[in-house]
């Protein structure tokens, strides 16, 4: 069963009094356990796109669903439930909570969204944190970190909850090209380590080649879809 | 819950300038009304005591409509000898009257043989005067601080403007009930500094010396005052009192007599009063720099924080989860604030004390503040400042939650 399905999706933003569609009837499945990217030019609805997956906003027109829910009719509290408990988020500009350190941070999705107990809470911590490769900076707070590090304690705090789906909004923009590749490659490992689906947006030609499964956008509309091996079966 | 303490402390000492400078707005405010409260409530109790230990006592019982002619002093509204004691066996069983009073009180003439003046006196037992009003002895000036039979403790200023001193002898002449006047000699056996207030400046002489000069076979009673054991069980007392007197009626169905507190009797009530109300609005300019300073910071907390918010929600924080951290930011500074603002409040009353500074009230001169901090006045102003400190901080809390992810992720 697709982990997303999403059909006829319209999103149009109302500016004053003219009316801008950002997203012009899009449909696609997205399987679980995928590496998915899209990618376009700036405006070209990307970011919209995974606002919509991640239920962090609604579509005007059209039918969504995520890990089984039709998340249109979820009220304000229960996408946020969801996404607590289905979906991790990796932000471009990483989105480390300042006042807590790298251990915090990962911690922070299970002591505060899931309610998960101390000692199963630290188990896994400690798992995602050493897979991401940030043991030894537990104790440090974000400004004391290099960008990659900021990024991979974002993969690892989005990781931590176990969730059916990774949305990674352009993750290496603010990134050197090494350190880009290492934090896709490092999803790419998450992904086959904690059988999560990862899906990326993207306007970087060079990391857009790691995507399995690419999709193109422009003017809000689904262009082109690439297989490039994987588990590209959607 | 921990957690979210955590989280605030931190948010918090991350603005370690404005955090400090909004604890130190609300730790002045504190300070501010801590002293005022314990200074003015000093001067407030004292002024009572003065009032209530040297003249009035807690509470009077006339005869019904004495009071509102207290002026003239109407023999006619005197307790006969039969109601009088009446009243006595139903005091004698209160257990929270401590003592009582029976006074005669009369006007006459006041001579030195050379010149003639007015005077009001009270005629009472003074073992009884002297337990209800334990105040009255040290106003004795000069002379004993004894009042036997036949002598007479005159007012300060009566004693200069008629060049009276102790050991002199005068005569008091006094018109009875029925319009007899009859005249006693009397020796000055003690002078009295006057106090400010109803009966501050009235003489005493022993009851018998009263009965005398007014010519009582029997004796009538103008006034009973009542000292009670606990003087903060004042209005529940006064209550039951008043609930025992009401059911002695006349023939016409009236109630005979008429029960009074101090509040009733001295215009000093109202001096009392005012310095409540300034109390209460010192205390409302607390709260105003409380919320005003804590909604200021919070406000610019979320404004600083959009971002943040938006990741946070994001992830999946429940908007009241989102409201608990800010509410709890609030909370946090409302007690940093409370603390240290009592702290330094006690300190420095502390000091006051410690520099004996004198004021004066009335005729008496060079009284010593002594300002007390009342346990519960630190224990409300604490309580308010850490509600205030929640409520200032629930609006910004609350557009923090209400925030939408997508809007506030994209905040820059």
């Amino acid at each position: 069963m697709s982990l997303v399905v999403a059909k006829n999706i319209i999103k149009d933003y109302q500016t004053g009094e003219v009316s801008v569609s950002a997203l012009k009837g899009l449909s696609f499945e997205i399987e679980p356990t995928s590496f998915v990217s899209f990618v376009g030019p700036s405006g070209s609805g990307k970011t919209t796109l995974l606002n919509l997956i991640g239920c962090l906003d609604k579509p005007t027109v059209g039918k969504l669903t995520v890990a089984a829910t039709d998340v249109l009719h979820l009220d304000r509290k229960q996408s946020a439930s969801f996404r607590g408990a289905n979906i991790g988020f990796i932000f471009q500009d990483f989105n480390l909570i300042p006042v807590l350190t790298v251990y915090e941070n990962i911690e922070y999705p299970l002591l505060m969204v899931q309610n998960v107990p101390a000692s199963e809470r630290k188990k896994k911590v400690n798992t995602v944190i050493e897979a991401v490769g940030m043991t030894d900076q537990n104790d440090k707070y974000p400004d004391q970190i290099s960008g990659g590090q900021k990024q991979r304690v974002a993969v690892a705090r989005a990781l931590v909850t176990n969730p059916k789906l990774v949305l990674a909004d352009e993750p290496t923009a603010n990134l050197d090209h090494k350190t880009a590749y290492m934090v896709i490659d490092l999803m790419k490992k998450m992904r086959d380590e904690f059988k999560t689906t990862f899906i990326f947006s993207t306007h970087d030609q060079k990391i857009v080649g790691e995507a399995e499964i690419l999709y193109t956008l422009e003017d809000g509309e689904l262009t082109g879809r690439q297989v490039r091996g994987g588990k590209g079966n959607g | 819950m921990g957690n979210l303490f955590k989280i605030a402390i931190r948010n918090l000492l991350r603005y370690k300038r404005r955090t400090l400078l909004t604890a130190s707005l609300i730790t002045v405010g504190v300070v501010f009304v801590l002293v005022f409260i314990s200074v003015s409530g000093s001067f407030k109790n004292m002024m009572i005591g003065q009032i209530t230990d040297s003249v009035i006592g807690h509470l009077q019982v006339h005869r019904k409509g004495y009071v509102a002619s207290i002026e003239n002093l109407p023999l006619n509204l005197n307790l006969k000898a039969g109601l009088a004691a009446k009243l006595e066996n139903t005091l004698n069983k209160q257990p929270e009257i401590e003592s009582y009073s029976t006074r005669i009180k009369f006007g006459g003439m006041f001579s030195n043989f050379v010149e003639t003046t007015n005077i009001r006196l009270n005629g009472v037992y003074p073992d009884k005067e002297l337990k209800t009003v334990p105040l009255l002895a040290s106003r004795v000036t000069d002379g004993k601080r004894v009042l036997d039979k036949g002598g007479i403790w005159i007012p300060e200023l009566l004693a200069k403007g008629m060049k009276v001193k102790v050991g002199d002898t005068i005569v008091v002449v006094a018109t009875n009930k029925d319009g007899s006047v009859n005249g006693k000699q009397f020796i000055v056996s003690g002078v009295l500094e006057s106090v400010t207030g109803p009966g501050g400046r009235d003489g005493y002489i022993h009851i018998e010396d009263a009965m005398e000069v007014l010519r009582m076979e029997e004796i009538e009673i103008s006034e009973f005052a009542i000292r009670l054991k606990d003087f903060g069980k004042l209005n529940a007392f006064g209550k039951k009192l008043e609930g025992l007197l009401s059911k002695e009626l006349n023939q016409q169905n009236k109630a005979i007599f008429e029960l009074n507190t101090w509040e009733k009797l001295s215009p000093f009530f109202n001096i009392a009063r005012m310095i409540d109300v300034m109390t209460f609005f010192i205390k409302l300019m607390l709260i105003a720099i409380v919320l005003i300073s804590i909604m200021n910071v919070m406000i610019m907390a979320v404004y600083e924080r959009i971002r943040e918010i938006g990741t946070i929600a994001a992830i999946g924080t429940l908007p009241g989860r989102i409201l608990n951290m800010f509410v709890i930011e609030g909370f946090c500074l409302g007690i940093v604030g409370a603390i240290i603002g009592n702290i330094v409040g006690i300190v420095l009353i502390f000091i006051l004390n410690m520099l004996k500074i004198t004021f004066n009230f009335g005729q008496q001169q060079g009284l010593i503040l002594q300002a007390n901090v009342n346990p519960a006045d630190i224990a409300a102003i604490s309580v308010t400042v850490i509600i205030v400190s929640v409520i200032a901080s629930l609006q910004p809390a609350f557009k923090a939650s209400r925030m939408e992810p997508i809007k506030a992720l994209r905040h820059v």
